[in-house]
Formats: C-alpha cells, structure tokens, sequence
C-alpha cells in the first residue's frame, strides 16, 4: 500500500519544453469507462463474429477490473484489489463456458456469423 | 467467526462434490442415482435451512435471516421440483446424463450464496455460480441447433448483464468505499446526502439485475432462450433463479438502498409497468407455448415488482407471496408441457393440447387450475398473489400501477383462456401416458394452487416476518 495514486507522474515533452502531468483517480475513471462503452458497443455493433463478442465481454470485466484497482489506490483499501482478483478467476472460468458454448453451436450450424443466430425469434 | 451459519450451502456444495466424483469414477450409468442424490443434498439443505440460526457471519459478508430463510426455501423447493419434472424428459430424449442434476445444485448453491450475501463480493460471486451453471444447462442438448443457440444467446446477453452489474459495483465500491451492504446503507443514509458516483453506480446494478428477472427494456432473452432450451430447463428458468432473483432485486433496493428510494422507484415502476403490459400484449399471437410461457413470465415478473415499487412493508409483503405463488403455479403448468409428447416426440405448439380435456382429463384440469390461476381467478392461489399487491399499490395512493395490473390481468386472461379452449373445445389425438415424477408434481402444484385459499396464514405470516427482517 506504499504506492499511491497521485505519485504517478509522467512526463511529455512538446517543443523543447518539459511538462509534469499528474494522472489522477479521474484519469484512470476515464479510460476504464471508454473502455467498457467499447465493450458494450462491441456486443451490439458487431455484425460479424462471435468470437469478438467473447473479446468485447473480456473488454468489460478488464475495465471493471481498472475501475476497481484504482479505487483500491484511491481509497487505501485492499477490498477492491482482492474484488478484482475474483473478477479475473470468474472471467476464466466465463470465457471457457463461451467458448464450449461456441464449439457446440459451430458444431451444429458449421458458422458463428453473428447474422446467422436467428433460427429463434418471433 | 460463526461458520455454522452457512450450514445448508456447505452441505450443498460438499454433497454436489461428493457426486462429482461418483459421477466420473465409474463406468457404468449412474445418473439415475445422483439424480436421486442430489434431490437428498437438496432435502437436506431445506431442513438445515428451516433449521439456521439467525446472524452474520464471516466478516458481515453473509447474513441469514427471516427473509433468507423463506426465499431459499422457495428455491430448493423449485430446484428440487424442477429436478422432478426432468428426470422423465431426459431419459426420452438420451440427455439423462450426470452433469444435469449436478449443474442445476450448483445453480442452487449460487442461489443461496446471493440471497445471503451481505456484500457486493459475495452477490457477484453467487450470481456467477447461478449464471454459469444455467448458461450450460440452456445448452444441454448438445446436439439441437436451439438449445446451443438458446445457449448462445443468454451466455451473451447473461454475460453483459454481468458486467453492468459489475461495473455498478466498481463504482459503489469507490463511492461508499466499502463493499459490505452496511457500510453503503451508511454511505447512502450520509446527513450529505448519497454521492452522485453511488447513484450511478445503483442504476447499474438495477439494470443488470432487471436483466436477470428479465424485466421491461432488458426482456429481450427471455422469449428466444425459454423456446430454445429444453423444455425442463425451461422449467427451471422461469421458477427457482427468477424467484431468486427478484428477492435479491427486492434486497438490493429496500436494504443497503433503501434511503435511495426517491432514485430507484421510478425505475422500478417503469419497469413494473412495462413488463405487465408487454407480457400481457406479446403473449396473445403465440402459437408456440414455451414461448406463450416466455412473455407471461414477463408479465408476472411486472406485478411482483409492483410489490417493490410500491416501496412500502405491504409491498413487499405482497412481493414475496406473489413469488412464492408464482413459482408452484409454474412449475405445475411447465410440468404438463413436459409431458407434452405423442408417439415419443415432444410436442411445443398450443394447438398440440387439443382434445386434452378427453384423452386426459386429470392434466387437462390440473392445466385449468394453473391457467385460471396465472389469470387470477379467484379462489385460486393466482388471485391471492396478485390481490396483496395490488392492495399494497391501492393503499400506496399508486392508482396509476394497481389500474394497469388489473388491465393487463383481464388482457392476459385471453390467452390463458385459449389455452383452456384449445384443451375442451378442439379435438385431438391422445398423448403419451405421463410419467409418475410428472403426476406428483402435478398433484402437489395443483393442491397447492387449490386450496391455498384455505390456509394463506402461515405463508403470510412467514412474509412478514421475511419484510420485518429486510426493512430491519
């Protein structure tokens, strides 16, 4: 817990100058919701693969998994980072039940076209 | 640390291990026996549940109370009921595997670690358990292109519904900076009033739980996945993780967010509103019943939530009879499209009951009672379910939702009504005999939904203890 959020420091030189940018709990709140509308969007955009579902749901465990660690940084509490450790076991044993999933529907249509999952509807 | 409290999941996760060895050992088949095994580890988790002290346990992770207590027990016994209508089915179609009675313990074990949970860990966990275990039991027929595509679409749709709900958590978490339920309530109840972060946060985990119970806007799976898996897992699905699931949307909101109430009644009468209307008016062009069932469960989730809309001890009250209703009903009525099966073949349309009424007069009423009473005629159980929410919404000043209820119930009459004409009034040929299992589900779910009327007090009395415990 010696580490804390706001000690991150990064430097970007533009035009011979130095400046020092201080990534804070927002920055990192940022990335990890651009990251999960990818996710979501990537679910329902897609037009193409399956497998890219399977891809764009792992997009949003890992930015949850983001917004908790920086939490835990942020708030000096273990809690979230431990949160995080169960997200990512959930997340394996998630992608293996998708993909067998995927293996079997492959099995019986020969394709995982997204377009082609519409024998239900109504 | 009190570890005797988590008795009853101890000794469903240790007797579903226990069969999980037996099942992969021996040769020969087996699934007969752990078939049998697993509804004695589901006994026995409902004795050690009647049988559970009241209290917290490890670290206030898990709490067990009046309102845990009645909600597991209406789950074993839909599990165990489920387990009883697929023994006969399975065998039929070659799905009479071992991996059936264990998935659907495990979804029951997640069942009751959420109902339990005290902490926003320990939910996810739980959830998980039951989502993963019914994504594969969707797909169970391995080797129809419906059931792996039903499979398909609830692992997708499931999964996203995770990860809302866990996003919603990530900001609970950093907005209350703790997990624990307690902890949030005191975030939430802060004289500051709720940072907006916990709002958002809230809106999240409702979506995601909305989802779950397959409430209006987030339906849109329930149609495609309950026509699509086998008909027993169908069962199953609209019974045992539905009750679950609106008592752990019930426990979300009146317990960690309950001073919220202003921010989540809305959403949740939205969402009451709109699941009665849409189970009422998508239902009526069905001609597949799985399906019919599909939109009707919709819109019974839409008056049980009225129950929590409402936002009062009568609400809730109501809510939990109307599951607990609910859950027998349907069970009872899924047992009879189970048995739903002419020279070895299974049978899904609603004109497939015709000429019922002759060739098999005992199920053709026992469908009656259950249809009668998802329509909420009195004085079948149905009507009671629906009276004590609408009394709790009449006496909420919540005319708009009580007016609504009673609409979409006159609607959704059409179809249950249909159902009953197809089964007396057109001609058909006979099916095959029914199985035992399925007769003493059938006789217990239709005594029940009988003479409910009869004996109301003690269910009534177990939900109020249920509310005093979640109001607390």
């Amino acid at each position: 817990m010696a580490m804390r959020m706001a000690t991150g420091m990064t430097t970007i030189t533009a035009g011979g100058t130095t400046e020092m940018l201080t990534i804070g709990l927002g920055h990192y709140l940022t990335v990890s919701a651009i990251l999960f509308v990818l996710g979501v969007f990537g679910i329902f955009m897609n037009r193409k693969n399956v497998i890219v579902i399977l891809m764009a749901i792992e997009l949003i465990l890992l930015s949850v998994n983001l917004n908790l660690v920086a939490f835990s940084s942020a708030l000096q509490d273990l809690t979230g980072q431990v949160f995080t450790l169960f997200v990512l076991t959930v997340a394996a044993a998630e992608a293996a039940i998708g993909l067998a999933i995927v293996v079997i529907y492959f099995r019986n249509r020969g394709s995982i076209e997204v377009e082609d999952i519409s024998t239900l509807k109504g | 640390m009190n570890w005797t409290l988590i008795l009853p999941e101890l000794a469903l996760a240790l007797s579903g291990l226990a069969a999980l060895v037996a099942g992969v050992l021996p040769r020969r088949d087996t699934s007969f026996a752990i078939n049998m095994a697993v509804l004695g580890g589901l006994l026995l988790a409902g004795v050690l549940v009647l049988a559970q002290p009241e209290g917290v346990a490890f670290g206030g992770q898990y709490v067990s109370d009046a309102f845990t207590r009645f909600v597991k027990l209406l789950v074993v016994a839909g599990a165990g009921l489920g387990l009883l209508v697929a023994l006969d089915w399975n065998a039929k179609e070659g799905l009479a595997k071992f991996e059936y009675p264990l998935l659907l313990l495990f979804s029951t074990l997640g069942m009751m670690v959420m109902i339990s949970a005290n902490d926003l860990i320990a939910l996810y966990m739980g959830l998980e358990l039951l989502s993963l275990s019914l994504y594969v039991i969707a797909a169970f027929n391995r080797d129809s292109e419906r059931s792996a595509e039903s499979g398909l679409k609830y692992f997708v749709l499931g999964s996203l519904a995770s990860g809302l709900l866990l996003y919603g958590s990530s900001l609970i978490y950093g907005f209350s900076g703790s997990t624990n339920f307690d902890r949030i309530a005191d975030a939430v109840g802060a004289a500051s009033g709720a940072p907006f972060g916990l709002v958002i946060g809230l809106v999240f985990v409702l979506a995601a739980l909305a989802f779950k119970v397959s409430a209006v806007p987030f339906h849109m799976w329930t149609p495609d996945v309950y026509e699509g898996a086998p008909t027993p897992v169908t069962a199953f699905f609209a019974s045992a993780p539905k009750v679950a699931a609106i008592a752990l949307l019930a426990r979300v909101a009146a317990g960690p967010f309950g001073d919220l109430v202003a921010q989540w009644q809305q959403v949740i009468i939205l969402a009451s509103l709109g699941s009665m209307i849409l189970g009422a008016l998508a239902a009526i062009g069905q001609k597949n019943i799985k399906r019919l069932m599909a939109y009707s469960s919709i819109g019974h989730v839409g008056y049980a939530l009225m129950g929590l809309a409402v936002g009062s001890e009568l609400g809730l009250r109501g809510l939990l009879l109307y599951i607990a209703i609910y859950l027998f009903t349907n069970v009872g009525a899924f047992a009879v499209l189970v048995a739903m099966r002419r020279k070895g073949r299974a049978l899904e349309g609603v004109d497939d009951l015709a000429g019922l009424g002759k060739t098999d007069p005992a199920m053709a009423l026992a469908m009656t009672l259950f249809m009668l009473s998802m329509a909420g005629i009195p004085p079948l159980a149905g009507f009671f379910g629906k009276l004590y929410v609408f009394l709790a919404a009449v006496q909420g000043g919540y005319w708009v939702l009580a007016v609504v209820g009673v609409l979409t119930s006159a609607i959704s009459a059409y179809y249950y009504l249909r159902v009953i004409k197809v089964m007396y009034f057109d001609s058909g040929d006979a099916l095959d005999p029914r199985p035992t299992s399925l007769s003493v589900v059938l006789a217990g779910t239709g005594l029940f939904t009988i003479f409910f009327f009869l004996f109301p007090a003690p269910f009534l009395a177990a939900a109020q203890a249920a509310v005093n415990a979640l109001v607390g």
